[in-house]
């Protein structure tokens, strides 16, 4: 043991160059990059060759496919319900985290809250879809109770099985999401700029259109952005409400995944994860312009 | 005009919090009730539902598989992530950084796109190792990366590692003893917090199993569904009250224990 620690230490022998050795502390990240190359890298790799290529070599044939109608209609369906469900969740998420923020910073009603946002933002997937069924499905709680004192819960037809319901499901993890991430910069804010905004004459209107708005406008899209990510790549929910026809693209993705057409299908599948990939890479790149935009006032 | 203004703002904070509780406790006294309703019209409450998830065995063996695959994740996880991370904090700094975007790329990649990727991959694995549901710790692990990293990593920023270390080795330790005897019992709870959500995380898991065709827990929520619908919502509400509470004891003992007592317990 001893013998390994004064030749191995990294701190007494730091070679202060020169002399070639051979890197063996670097063996000590070996295993964890090796893992990440195999299993993080290396399926990236396969979507990324699997969207440019056919079944005889190179491709842009399942590029092409991306244009057809029936995919354009479900990456425009993938994109809507993203920006309803972040419009809805961030202004929603926003008003409940200024009810918790504007009290007290260390009370119990802060404490609780964040915990159960911290919770239910992890809430999607089948259980939430089974939880919004037995809410509103047909024979929903909800359905039933209004139909046992004679009111139709679905007087023009189910809503509840399309992108209509999974906007209304996907609201239910986004809040607490924008809460989580909004209430930092809420705590940013100062006091001392509500006064300053009262000392010169302000209203309570002014305060939030001139002083509040744009400290926290980039704060907000940043979060906006992170919430529609968050949407445009879950999958779950929508699977176990729908679990037939692709509405939206995870679902188009599950479809050319699960067919048993074959080798064509899966590079389909690949075309359109890295069609995600990119739009979910360009909202990265926003989201950090903004997250840098935002520091610059609010901590 | 300050009354004023404080009345408002406690009207707005009433009604956030009514509307809203009443937004999110619905669904879930909605599956509750979904979950014990009797089958006739006007038949009393029953925790039949509940009862008869134990004698499925289709059920039992999904309910066993994420389990354990919850277990072998979180180990493997520690193993693999918690070593790397101290060695680079300690003789690798400049690969610190890169570890860290490592880590924090499940979180910008879909499952959904992973799972695309894991296709080819899986049926080499089928083919060559195994088809066992347990293969799918692989594919988890990745997906935990981003939430154990940063969990560990606030644990790591609140211990000395290289005093610990340089201590520990002076003494005449090896780098197990290190690791496994010195560093991590100054950082319990962060890895304490890390495993719940490795567990939090596999037991919720529905994309990667439904997509390469493994029944874990969830998977089997959802074809259950289809069938009988009051049982898959009663297994639901359990495995949905599991991970609240693990989730919920994480958000509350993280944070008590992390700030209040000091970390070098060892040194001190």
């Amino acid at each position: 043991m001893t013998a390994v620690a004064t030749t191995d230490s990294g701190y007494a022998e730091r070679p202060l160059g020169g002399r070639f050795r051979f890197p063996t502390h670097w063996l000590g990240v070996a295993p964890f990059l090796v893992y990440a190359a195999a299993f993080l890298l290396l399926p990236t790799v396969i979507v990324a060759v699997g969207a440019f290529s056919g079944s005889h070599g190179p491709s842009l044939a399942n590029l092409a496919q991306l244009g057809q109608p029936y995919i354009v209609t479900a990456f425009v369906n993938s994109l809507v319900l993203s920006a309803v469900s972040a419009s809805i969740g961030a202004a929603v998420g926003a008003m409940l985290a200024y009810a918790v923020a504007s009290g007290s910073p260390s009370g119990v009603l802060r404490r609780i809250v964040t915990a159960l946002c911290g919770v239910l933002s992890q809430f999607g997937g089948v259980t939430l879809a089974f939880a919004f069924i037995a809410t509103i499905g047909t024979e929903g709680f909800i359905v039933v109770w209004l139909r046992q004192h004679g009111i139709a819960f679905y007087p023009n037809g189910v809503w509840l099985y399309g992108l209509a319901g999974l906007t209304l499901i996907y609201t239910y993890f986004q809040i607490p999401l924008m809460v989580i991430v909004f209430m930092p910069a809420l705590d940013g804010i100062r006091p001392q700029w509500r006064e300053a905004t009262d000392t010169l004459g302000g209203a309570t209107w002014q305060y939030w259109r001139h002083v509040a708005g744009p400290l926290l406008r980039p704060a907000f899209l940043g979060c906006w952005l992170l919430l529609f990510a968050n949407a445009f790549s879950a999958y779950a929910t929508a699977a176990a409400l729908l679990d037939i026809g692709g509405i939206i693209v995870p679902l188009q993705i599950s479809r050319a995944l699960s067919s048993e057409v074959g080798l064509n299908q899966a590079n389909l599948a690949a075309a359109l994860a890295l069609g995600m990939v990119v739009i979910v890479a360009v909202i990265t790149v926003l989201y950090s312009w903004l997250q840098r935009r935002s520091e610059r006032w609010l901590p | 005009m300050n009354r004023r203004r404080r009345r408002r703002l406690a009207a707005f904070k009433t009604i956030v919090f009514v509307v809203l509780g009443l937004f999110f406790l619905l669904p879930i006294a909605a599956m509750v009730e979904f979950a014990t309703r009797g089958v006739g019209i006007d038949s009393p409450r029953t925790l039949s539902a509940f009862t008869s998830i134990t004698s499925d065995p289709e059920l039992t063996d999904a309910i066993t598989a994420s389990l354990e695959l919850a277990v072998i994740t979180s180990v493997a996880m520690l193993a693999l992530l918690l070593p790397t991370m101290i060695w680079a904090r300690l003789r690798l700094p400049r690969m610190v950084r890169p570890i860290e975007m490592v880590c924090l790329t499940p979180l910008t990649i879909p499952a959904i796109v992973l799972v695309v990727g894991f296709a080819p991959i899986y049926r080499w694995i089928e083919i060559n190792v195994s088809d066992s549901i347990l293969m799918l710790a692989f594919a988890y692990l990745i997906l935990v990366l981003p939430y154990s990293y940063r969990a560990l990593d606030a644990g790591l920023a609140a211990v000395d590692v290289r005093t610990l270390s340089e201590a520990a080795r002076s003494l005449g330790a090896g780098w197990g003893t290190v690791v496994w005897r010195v560093i991590v019992p100054n950082m319990s709870s962060a890895v304490f917090n890390a495993c719940l959500l490795c567990v939090a995380v596999v037991l919720g898991e529905f994309t990667v199993a439904n997509l390469l065709n493994f029944e874990n827990l969830q998977v089997a929520i959802a074809i259950l569904g289809t069938g009988n619908a009051s049982v898959s919502i009663a297994l639901a509400v359990l495995s949905l009250l599991f991970v609240f509470v693990l989730l919920f004891a994480l958000s509350f003992l993280g944070r008590s224990r992390s700030r209040g007592r000091g970390a070098l317990r060892v040194v001190r």
